[in-house]
Order: C-alpha cells, then structure tokens, then sequence
C-alpha cells in the first residue's frame, strides 16, 4: 500500500484577477519507507503540494490519500520542515525538538520526552548543543534541529518544502549525508521539495518532476542506486545521466508549452 | 567590570545634570521663585516629608492600576485585531481617533460620570492614556506571525488557542515589553493629569498644585523630581519583567 497517494488534485487560488489555477491533474505515489524528491520550476505550487499533503489546506478536486485513508485535516503522524528553520528563539534547542511531543503525545512522561529528543540531536551531531538558544547556532546547526523536530514523533511521513536551500553548498552537503543517517536510523516515509536537482538525485528513491504552473506530474523518475550512497557517487556516469534527463526536463516545464510530450518517459 | 560600567554611568549621568542644574540657575542669578535649584530641593522635602510618602503612594497605585487595566485591555483588544482582519478594519480608525483626542478635554467628562470618584477617575484616565501601545503591538505582533511559525504547530492538529500559548504570545512578548515600556511613562502623565486638574485631588499632582498656589516653587520642583523618581523606578520594574519573560530577545552585544 502506498503512505501518499495524490490522484487527479486540481487547486486554484482565489485572486482579483480571477483564479489562478497551481496544480492541475497532478499524480503522484509513494510508498512504504519510500523517499520522494519533487523538483519543478520556480512558482509551479510545490509548497501548495506540501500544505495539501500535510492537510493544511484542501484540493479543489482531487484526493490526497494517506496511509490508506483520505486527507480531510491535519494529523499527528506527518512532520514538517521548511526552508526557514522555524526555531522558537525563547526555547533551547532541546525544547525545540520536544515541542511536537508536546501537541502529539501529552502524556509522555518528561523524562521520555527529553531522552528521544537527546537521541536524535546526538544523531545529527548536536550533541553538547541541547541547553543553547536557536540563536548561537549556525544555519546549518539550526536546520539540523529542524529536522529533529520534524521526526520527534516518529511521523509517518516526513514533509520537507526546500529544507536545505537557504544552506551553502558544503553546508547543504553535509546536510545530505545527515538525512540518509536519519533514514537509515529511523524510517519514514519523505516527500522532499526542492530545485536542487543533484539533492533530488542523492537524497530520492523516485524524482517527480512537475510542470510549470499549473503544475501537472510531468515525469515520474526512478533512482535505481544503492540504498548506501555516499557524495563519489554523484560522479558516477549514471547520476551524470539522470542529471542530464531530468535538466532537459525542467526546461521543458519552464519554457515550452506544458502539452509538449516529455522525451523518453521512463 | 561591565557591571560596574552598568552603575557608575547612569549615576554619573544623573551628577552632571544636577551640577549643570545648579550652575544654570547659579549663573543667571535666578531666585528661587523664577527657578529653583537643586539645593533647594532637600529642605523641601525635609519640610513634606509626610505629604511626599502619602502622595507618592497614592500617585503610585493608581498609575499601577491603570497600567494593570491598560495590560488586561491592551492585551484583548491587541488579540481580537490580530486575530481578525474584520476587527482590524473596524476598530482601527475608533482607536486612533480616540488615542488622538487630548485627554485632558476628557476630565471634565470622566469627573461628570463619574462625580466624587477620585480614585476611579485617576485610575480610568491612566488607563484611557496608555492602552493604546499595547494594544497596537499586540496586534502588529500577532497579525505578522509569519505562517510557518503557525504551520508546525498546525500540521500536527493543534487547536488556535495551543498555538496562541505556545507560539504566538510568547513570539509577541519582546514588541509587547516594548509598548508596555511607553504606557509606564503615559500612564504617570494621565494620573498627574487627574490629580492636577481636578479640585481637592490627591497624590503628588496635588502637592505639586499646593506648591503653585502658595508659589512654593522648590516644593514644586521637587514634586517634578519626586515624579522622575517614581518614574523610573516603575520603568526598570517593567525591564525587569521584561528580562523575565522575553530576555531571549535580547542579543550579546557584539
């Protein structure tokens, strides 16, 4: 059974100048433990993808499906991550990755809390960091404990709008190593936007490319590499392929007609 | 070091005014009846000390309450328009209006509501006057949560009062020190107002009125200083606060 299951949504936002349609006939599908990165032009409604999957706003039409049953509201099993760490600066870092404990799972005793949050922080190399403020860390440390906070209560499926974007190149890197760790630690389902297409490579199991807006599925890419990539294997002459496949991809989203059929689907 | 730096600066700050104070008033010659000088000020107070201590009190907890009340209404005022467009719209040009109008044309009005409540009248006029900021950064505060900060919290099915305590209040706590700071000084100058203008008042406005009329003016002047005094303590108590409960604002000077 698929964890996210998007069939057929169509969404337009109620602008004076009339309605201005984002998705349209968007399709998509990802399974148990799967990792999804969606990549498309700028503007083309991937961020409205990440608000209707984790039920934050509804599809005109269409259905979003999750875990077997139909997005109405949001729920407790999805995390989110934005580009923005979103950090609470009155809080330390540690109570920053036990705040969705607090929504989730009130009953959890304190000493519980505290120890999954140490455990994870440990995991991103946050060790020795949980009693500071967002304000003494780094972007890249501040994302890191984003991150945290977003799987602190083992969410089902993991939400990422560009999470890594507003990082510098080695910084982002390093971030990318990170969340396989994660992966390999924790799993979960991911949907991760982003325009980086070397991240969506590295990082997914399967890479969508959307079209330009309104955004339909424009191409549905596999990533058939070894679950234990490391960064050498961007250098590889298949990733170069994929690179290659889906820039022309992208192109094709930003510039030519939407009807124009995609070369070589696949 | 720094810390010493802390309270020798401000106390050196308060000398050299006092000194060119003197000097001002020492060089021109000015008798104590045009202006009095800081020396003049101890034997006032030595002479009322009594009236000092009791008008000080009463000047004290009205503008307390005032400012308590203006919290309270700030706070709900600031929460409906920043949760609410529709309340925005509407309640934005009332206020504004209203915060315009001078609000001495105003004891008269509070003093025929309300006729023989002293306490009452001082208390509502220094609440009238110092609303206003609180209630505006409140809303500012709340209205400009940027929606991310409401997402994460949202994603997860919590409920808008949740996100009001978690989020958005404590996010809005360094803008609402900030209004608080400027209601502090206003609400001092609504009940001065009251105490001043109307007959038979209390507090330290009345003592100053006393001083005008028996043309005491280092007893005047005193009252001035009494006031400053008074002022500032409240002032720093509201930092106080501030440290407490929003010191994570406050950025290592560099």
């Amino acid at each position: 059974m698929s964890q996210v299951e998007i069939r057929n949504v169509r969404h337009a936002y109620r602008t004076k100048a009339g309605p201005l349609p984002v998705l349209d006939g968007l399709e998509m599908s990802v399974a148990e433990g799967e990792f999804c990165a969606v990549v498309g032009p700028s503007g083309c409604g991937k961020s409205t993808l990440t608000r209707l999957v984790a039920g934050l706003m509804r599809p005109d039409q269409g259905e979003v499906w999750l875990h077997g049953s139909k997005v109405t509201s949001p729920r407790k099993t999805v995390g989110m991550a934005f580009q923005n760490p979103v950090l609470l600066e009155w809080r330390t870092i540690l109570e920053n990755v036990i705040l969705p404990l607090e929504i989730v799972a009130p009953s959890m005793p304190r000493r519980d809390r505290v120890a999954r949050a140490e455990e994870l922080l440990a995991m991103v190399g946050l060790e020795g960091f949980e009693a500071k403020r967002p304000s003494e860390l780094s972007g890249g440390m501040r994302q890191r404990a984003s991150l945290c906070r977003a799987i602190v209560h083992k969410p089902d499926v993991l939400i990422m709008d560009e999470p890594f974007g507003a990082l510098d190149a080695f910084t982002r890197e390093d971030l990318w190593q990170t969340m396989r760790a994660l992966r390999q630690a924790e799993p979960f389902t991911a949907l991760l936007i982003t325009h980086d297409l070397r991240e969506s490579v590295f990082l997914g199991d399967q890479v969508v490319v959307l079209s330009g807006r309104p955004a339909r599925t424009q191409r549905t890419m596999r990533v058939d590499l070894p679950a234990d990539r490391t960064l050498d294997i961007l250098f590889t002459p298949p990733v170069a392929e994929m690179l290659h496949i889906l820039r022309d991809e992208i192109k094709i989203a930003q510039g030519r007609p939407v009807e124009t059929p995609a070369a070589g689907q696949g | 070091m720094a810390r010493l730096q802390q309270v020798l600066v401000p106390i050196l700050a308060v000398v050299i005014f006092t000194a060119f104070w003197e000097l001002l008033v020492w060089a021109n010659g000015w008798p104590d009846f045009v202006m009095a000088s800081p020396s003049d000020l101890p034997a006032a107070y030595v002479r009322f000390a009594d009236l000092f201590l009791i008008g000080a009190w009463e000047t004290l907890w009205r503008t307390v309450a005032g400012l308590l009340l203006a919290v309270l209404a700030g706070l709900i005022l600031g929460m409906i328009m920043g949760f609410s467009k529709i309340a925005r719209d509407g309640l934005y040009p009332l206020l504004v209006g209203f915060n315009a109008i001078p609000k001495a044309t105003l004891v008269p009005v509070l003093a025929l509501l309300f006729i023989g409540q002293h306490d009452f009248n001082t208390v509502m006029m220094a609440f009238l006057i110092s609303f206003f900021p609180i209630a505006v950064s409140v809303s500012v505060g709340l209205s400009t949560l940027e929606p991310e900060y409401r997402d994460i919290l949202r994603a997860l099915g919590a409920s808008q009062v949740t996100i009001f305590w978690k989020i958005a209040l404590p996010k809005t706590l360094p803008e609402f020190f900030g209004a608080l700071k400027v209601s502090v000084t206003l609400a001092f100058i609504g009940t001065n107002l009251v105490e001043i203008v109307s007959p038979h008042g209390r507090g330290l406005g009345a003592l100053f009125l006393s001083g005008q009329t028996n043309s005491n003016y280092p007893l005047m002047f005193a009252v001035l200083i009494a006031l400053a005094i008074l002022g500032i303590v409240l002032f720093y108590a509201v930092v106080m606060l501030e440290r407490t409960f929003a010191g994570w604002a406050e950025r290592q000077a560099t």
